[in-house]
């Protein structure tokens, strides 16, 4: 079975890498049924490849051991072919073949993105270098921390606003790239709560390395809270407090040319990422940095310092300026 | 002018397959050198998490030209210098069928090679991928010149292929000695034949694909740009359809090579010789069937991955049979272990281990988890390094002394081969896991979370032993070049015609076209002579003066590519006049200079 294979791969990892993980990126621990389709067929290829590998290496190993020349042996037989033999093996991978070949395609359409009614609906769109992922149910629009609820079917619908990336969470199954102009699929059912990291895999030009993401499966009460915090209206700011300083600096600066803020009517642009509830994300940078006054301010300072060929600009802003509009960024719970 | 003159001059126009053969190897040998560098750099930046070595620019620029340096102007090349140098002389040939236009082979490939590095001069490489994706390399998201340096280069070198791919399918279909039937043709020449037959067709396709990126970066064209009614995933296509045959190209003719080796050092026959030959016909064939496998992650729908799916898992038959027919030439042999036979078992071992890993990313759905992660690095490093290097490294050793009368070291051979082969393995089979744990490729940084790092620093330090171990190979050949042991006709007891001549050959290379018998000339029972009974005592043999035109006619197209460059159009009319003046001179030249 399956389970008792990834166990002696696990093994077998933990003594070749002489670490005990946790491996946040791993694709031998799936947990959704997508990638537990593709473990169970990976592991059946995996042995019969093992399988194999013994065979032929042990026939080679053993030619190579056993008919090295030795001196004065007579010259070898010359032989020039042998027709049953040819044909043995060429059957013999082509019946391996068959074996893998079966699984293969019941599991490729098993995989082919198609959800059942009554899935969620999700809009992921990638960019240079950050996620989108739009709730159109939900109303809710966020970026680079996917929620999903433990147990409930997923359909994302998935596109590039650039060029192509590949979202790729590999705890819950394979990757599939988003290319503008065209939606790609993808549909699993998340098995287990917990926080899964990914990465773009499509090379997509400078900070490919630095389009990370990760989904968060939650409890459906925990996911109807974070639906319900991010459907609220943005958090209410004290009249002549230091936040609502900070929204004056936004409302003026050039950030409101790139990102929708709710509370600011004139910051309604989709080129960066909807900051309406920013300060409730963990980390910034497309999962860069974790999410703190100081990496914010340096991060509105100079992003192409923290992340190469940050498509945000440098912003000059007197100190207090940006103090104010860092704490501003905080309270967007 | 005499074929057998020295100094500069008598190399920048020589038509002599042997010297363009040499020019390839050296040429080729140097760009083995750059892309390993760059390999390096690479490993030295992933050694351990947050490297910053090198800037995510400089990364992207490396990786870009690592692959795209090893594919086109090492190891392509590398097998067009044993193509040159052996094809004619397995074939009893005085030379190529058309040695000028194998003389303009060698310089727009030298040229194309030089044209593409100089981007580094302009600190612009190459940085879109060796795959280079639409619509990363557009104007929009790539506005230097890196891309285009990149796109007029390979449009220069595939000429170089072609050119060559042509000449070569003519010269062995119609140039081979008398009795040397298609089925005696020695397996080498064989699967030479099978590649350049890959090259014509597959090279057309990735040029109009150039040329249509081209146009949308040049003239504001949207083949494929959505935006413009275009399509990117048209690019995958086309690149695709050659670049699978491309793999064909790169592996083909080092199967071959193992396949003159492993008998040689066997003292026995090539088992099942028809049976290689067809299976290397069929691969040829099938390879023109998979290239969406490459696509998988695209999304293409269940109906498309299932097909590309077969096809592709059909290819492991005719690949088995040609491990399984090696392995059956060992059986019963009396095996010397030569550096050369050493390479070519290590080939066999090495390149299992690829065939396998290939098969798991022939599945679509597990290709979902492996593909763009280092385990499709490792698959490939299996194949490219393990199959390509390793065969090339075994002909090295074996034609050397054809090529240049003197023995590598064989103790020298021996450090070479182990260091390499425990570095390859060292560098490139944790990447399988590291690629199994979540890491994709083409990244220029990770964090030590991902649980990689220890891997990744013993995967840097076998990619460093690689690197020593060339240097003892550089070594090698440098100290033989005077003292190694003289080679004589026939070093190792070869079956096929290259060795009943002198080493290195003659400008003529035969005496007396030979006959042949059999497949194996120097093995029957009627054994080749040199010269048979009642030859005629050989004339002097007339050997073609050398050329300036190849080279002249060579040189206009860095010339027209340097003008698309700078947006220069006088400088590309000035380089077509000059490949004009080069071709109408080059076809009126006198025979006899």
């Amino acid at each position: 079975m399956p389970r008792r294979h990834k166990r002696w791969l696990t093994t077998l990892l933990l003594s070749v890498t002489g670490c005990a993980g946790p491996f946040p990126q791993t694709t031998l621990a799936p947990k959704s049924d997508f990638g537990i389709a593709i473990d169970q067929l990976f592991t059946n290829i995996f042995w019969w490849a093992v399988a194999v590998f013994v065979v032929v290496e042990g026939l080679l190993l053993y030619a190579i051991i056993r008919f090295r020349a030795r001196p004065g042996a007579p010259p070898p037989k010359a032989t020039h072919g042998h027709t049953a033999l040819e044909i043995g093996w060429t059957l013999a991978p082509a019946v391996i073949l068959v074996f893998i070949a079966v699984p293969t395609i019941q599991t490729i359409f098993r995989t082919s993105g198609q959800a059942p009614d009554g899935a969620m609906q999700v809009e992921v769109i990638g960019h240079q270098w950050w996620w989108e992922f739009r709730y159109p149910d939900l109303g809710v629009v966020t970026a680079n921390e996917l929620h999903l609820p433990v147990g409930r079917p997923v359909a994302l619908a998935m596109t590039s606003a650039d060029v192509i990336h590949s979202y790729w969470a590999p705890g819950l199954g394979g990757k599939r790239d988003v290319i503008l102009g065209r939606t790609s699929r993808l549909a699993f059912t998340a098995d287990s709560i917990g926080t899964y990291y990914g990465q773009c895999a499509e090379f997509c030009g400078e900070s490919h390395a630095n389009m990370r993401l990760r989904v968060v499966v939650d409890s459906a009460s925990a996911f109807d809270a974070w639906v319900a915090r991010e459907q609220a209206g943005p958090a209410p700011i004290a009249p002549g407090s230091v936040e609502e300083k900070g929204r004056a600096v936004f409302a003026r600066s050039a950030c409101i040319a790139c990102h929708t803020m709710e509370d600011v009517p004139a910051a309604r642009a989709v080129i960066g990422p909807n900051l309406t509830h920013v300060g409730a994300r963990s980390m910034i940078g497309s999962e860069m940095v974790e999410n703190r006054p100081d990496h914010l301010a340096q991060w509105i300072a100079n992003s192409a310092a923290m992340k190469p060929g940050s498509k945000m600009p440098p912003m000059v802003l007197p100190p207090e300026d940006l103090t104010a509009l860092v704490a501003y960024l905080r309270s967007r719970q | 002018m005499s074929a057998s003159a020295t100094g500069l001059r008598s190399w920048l126009t020589t038509t002599d397959h042997k010297r363009i053969g040499l020019l390839y190897f050296w040429t080729a040998f140097v760009f083995f050198l750059v892309g390993g560098l760059e390999a390096l750099v690479i490993r030295a930046q992933l050694a351990g998490p947050n490297g910053t070595l090198v800037s995510a620019e400089a990364f992207n620029q490396l990786f870009t030209m690592h692959a795209t340096t090893m594919v086109f102007l090492a190891l392509m090349p590398l097998t067009a210098a044993f193509f040159n140098y052996i094809v004619p002389l397995q074939i009893g040939a005085r030379d190529v069928a058309f040695p000028r236009l194998n003389a303009f082979s060698y310089w727009v490939f030298l040229l194309g090679g030089l044209f593409m590095n100089a981007s580094f001069l302009f600190g612009a490489a190459p940085d879109g991928g060796w795959f280079g994706y639409a619509n990363l390399t557009s104007k929009q998201y790539s506005p230097g010149l890196n891309i285009d340096f990149w796109l007029l280069g390979l449009q220069i070198l595939g000429i170089a292929s072609l050119a060559a791919g042509f000449n070569f399918i003519v010269t062995i279909l119609n140039l081979r000695a008398p009795g040397l039937k298609m089925m005696r043709l020695p397996v080498f020449t064989w699967m030479v034949l099978v590649t350049q037959f890959l090259i014509i067709t597959a090279f057309p396709v990735i040029t109009v694909a150039l040329v249509l990126l081209m146009f949308d970066r040049f003239f504001g064209t949207s083949f494929y740009l959505p935006a413009g009614g275009g399509n990117p995933v048209l690019w995958q296509h086309l690149f695709w359809i050659f670049g699978h045959p491309e793999v064909y190209i790169l592996i083909l003719p080092a199967m071959g090579i193992v396949s003159e080796v492993l008998p040689t050092f066997s003292r026995k026959p090539l088992f099942g010789y028809t049976v290689v030959v067809y299976s290397g016909v069929l691969i040829g064939f099938m390879g023109w069937g998979v290239w969406s496998h490459h696509m998988f992650s695209v999304g293409l729908g269940p109906i498309a991955d299932s097909f590309f799916a077969a096809t592709t898992l059909l290819i492991a038959i005719p690949t088995g049979v040609k491990i399984f027919n090696w392995i059956a030439t060992l059986w019963g042999g009396q095996i010397r272990f030569a550096a050369a036979m050493k390479f070519a078992l290590g080939f066999i071992a090495m390149f299992i281990i690829g065939g396998l890993s290939g098969v798991s990313h022939a599945a679509p759905p597990a290709d979902l988890q492996q593909t763009d992660t280092y385990y499709v690095v490792a698959h490939i490093h299996y194949v490219l390094f393990g199959g390509t290097v390793f065969g090339l490294f075994a002909g090295m050793y074996y034609w050397w002394p054809k090529m240049t009368g003197r023995l590598l070291d064989e103790r020298l051979g021996n450090w070479h081969f182990w260091l390499t082969f425990i570095g390859m393995n060292l560098a490139f089979f944790p990447m399988h896991f590291i690629g199994l744990l979540g890491m994709p490729r083409r990244i220029y940084t990770y964090g030590p979370e991902l649980g990689v790092s220890t891997m990744n620093l013993v995967s840097t330090i076998g990619a460093f032993l690689i690197g020593i171990a060339a240097l003892i190979f550089v070594y090698n050949m440098w100290r033989t070049r005077r003292h190694g042991a003289v080679a004589g006709d026939d070093p190792w007891g070869g079956a096929t015609l290259e060795w009943s001549i002198s080493s290195p050959p003659p400008p003529h290379n035969f005496d007396v076209i030979p006959t042949v018998a059999s497949r194996l000339p120097r093995w029957s029972a009627t054994q080749l002579k040199a010269i048979p009974e009642g030859a005629e005592t050989a004339a002097p043999v007339h050997v073609p003066a050398g050329s300036w035109w190849p080279l002249i006619a060579a040189s206009s197209l860095p010339i027209m590519a340097t003008g698309a460059i700078g947006r220069m159009l006088p400088v590309v009319l000035a380089g077509v006049a000059i490949l004009i003046v080069g071709i109408y001179r080059w076809a009126y030249e006198p025979f006899e200079a």
